[in-house]
């Protein structure tokens, strides 16, 4: 097994901080918008975002969740092992709110399918963006791309991309693995 | 540990500790799941459920059909008093035919002890026990324990006392197993009649006296007197069962110790427990009825994970 770094930390900070810029010229002041990590790992992206809008950009009130798609997941059954849940944590109504979906890697899709389908359970949206650190692209199984993305990678079948967190991983950092 | 060690889930006894703390876990995500504005999951949309009650029941019937729905299952009900059991069908030929129709995990009451596991040795689907006999009633074992937890915080090390009819209990046999496997201590109450022979080899306390048995306990878990099993008399009059067994405000409020109060269902109100009793804020028998959906969608769901496309 062999792994190339694709972002350093330093990377991972600048691009942190353009897409929080996107963010704010897109939403302004974010009072009709919400940010929704999806579990489990784009909640670390998610928790960062929030923490950079308001700290370095002065933004008040972020309204930021954490959502849980495993009992939405398409591929139920099908894999060696049973799916486990992670927790939701939506402490606010979604209706009529504009959402931004944050995720740290965009593969086949699915799981933002999955995400569409589970944030019904709570309402309906005004709007959903979506926003994630790398985008494979060339590897999407449905018609679902993000509004912002960090940095778009070609990776092929047999790569996996792994996005580390200084509070999970103790570095930010981005890797291409082979398997 | 994200999978159950079994294929069925036919006691407690065949359970280890692990799947029941994943049972309880995987029962978290549910609990939230059915408090949201829409309570519903696609999880098993492609999975069919029978449910088949060949003993009468209301609320853990409908518990487990609430909890297949919500999970998006597609559900078929079968009650024996209206079907060819009465013709004189046996139990593998009507499950047989049932599962014929393509269906994919059994749910079964039936008044016959090891039913369940009977039937698990003869058929290819995923079997849940909804009760069999007096013998095991899993998933309200599991959803007693799961309360216990939520208002405790733990069940490792709190003393259970189970009161009433011992002898004629699935429930109490079950939980006995489930608070054992977690680490509680167990003590069993009621009139030597309804104490079973057997209750030394289970490594329980035994207690006549319900005062004492209360003084001990953290948690009271009182039996329904299940006057459909009573063909012979096992206590003098429902009277002096109530003076002796039965709880009520008053001996509540002369402990020195504010205990907690469950009670599987259907209550008889005044018997076992009296009114201001089951609607006080020690008693957590509504809380159970709610955790049974919960557990049963965990359940449901982690065994229906084992069955592969």
């Amino acid at each position: 097994m062999s792994q190339k770094v694709l972002l350093n930390a330093k990377e991972v900070n600048i691009i942190l901080h353009r897409l929080a810029c996107q963010l704010i010229e897109k939403h302004t002041d974010f009072s009709n918008t919400v940010l929704i990590g999806l579990q489990p790992r784009g909640v670390f992206l998610a928790d960062r975002l929030a923490k950079i809008l308001e700290e370095d950009y002065k933004v008040k009130n972020i309204q930021l969740g954490h959502l849980d798609i495993t009992f939405y997941r398409d591929d139920f059954r099908r894999g060696e092992k049973t799916l486990e849940a992670n927790t939701t944590k939506l402490n606010f109504l979604v209706e009529d709110k504009n959402i931004v979906f944050i995720d740290d890697v965009l593969y086949t899709g699915r799981s933002i399918r999955a995400a569409l389908t589970a944030i019904q359970s709570f309402g309906r949206p005004n709007e959903i963006e979506l926003l994630t650190l790398i985008d494979r692209r060339f590897s999407r199984h449905l018609p679902i791309q993000p509004d912002y993305r960090g940095r778009q990678v070609d990776v092929i079948n047999n790569e996996k991309v792994k996005v580390n967190w200084e509070e999970h991983d103790n570095e930010d950092s981005v890797y291409l693995i082979e398997k | 540990m994200s999978e159950l060690s079994v294929n069925h889930l036919l006691g407690i006894k065949y359970l280890k500790e692990e799947d029941i703390q994943l049972i309880f876990e995987t029962a978290d995500h549910f609990k939230e799941v059915i408090n949201r504005p829409i309570k519903k999951v696609p999880s098993l949309r492609d999975i069919t459920i029978a449910n088949l009650f060949f003993e009468n029941s209301t609320r853990t019937k409908l518990s487990f059909e609430l909890a297949e729905k919500r999970l998006s299952a597609d559900v078929i009900n079968f009650s024996s008093g209206q079907s060819s059991v009465k013709k004189g069908e046996t139990l593998i030929d009507t499950v047989n035919n049932i599962l014929s129709m393509k269906v994919d995990m059994v749910v079964m009451r039936h008044p016959n002890p090891g039913a369940g596991v009977f039937l698990s040795k003869h058929i290819n689907a995923s079997i849940i026990n909804a009760g069999d006999g007096a013998h095991e009633h899993p998933t309200q074992a599991l959803l007693d324990s799961y309360s216990i937890r939520e208002k405790l915080g733990d069940v490792n090390g709190k003393k259970v006392v189970i009161v009433g009819d011992i002898l004629h209990s699935r429930v109490a046999l079950s939980n006995i197993f489930a608070l054992q496997l977690q680490g509680a201590q167990v003590m069993v109450c009621g009139p030597k009649t309804l104490l079973p022979k057997y209750i030394d080899k289970l490594e329980v306390k035994v207690e006549t006296n319900l005062r004492k048995a209360l003084n001990w306990c953290d948690v009271a878990n009182m039996l329904r007197v299940q006057n459909e099993r009573m063909d012979i008399s096992y206590f003098p009059s429902t009277r002096e069962y109530t003076q002796q067994f039965g709880v009520n405000k008053e001996l509540l409020d002369s402990l020195d110790k504010e205990i907690t109060i469950m009670h599987p269902g259907p209550i008889n109100r005044g018997v076992e427990i009296t009114s201001d009793v089951a609607d006080s804020k020690q008693s957590i028998i509504l809380d159970q009825v709610q955790n049974g959906v919960a557990i049963r969608m965990a359940a449901i769901y982690l065994l229906a994970s084992k069955i592969k496309q």
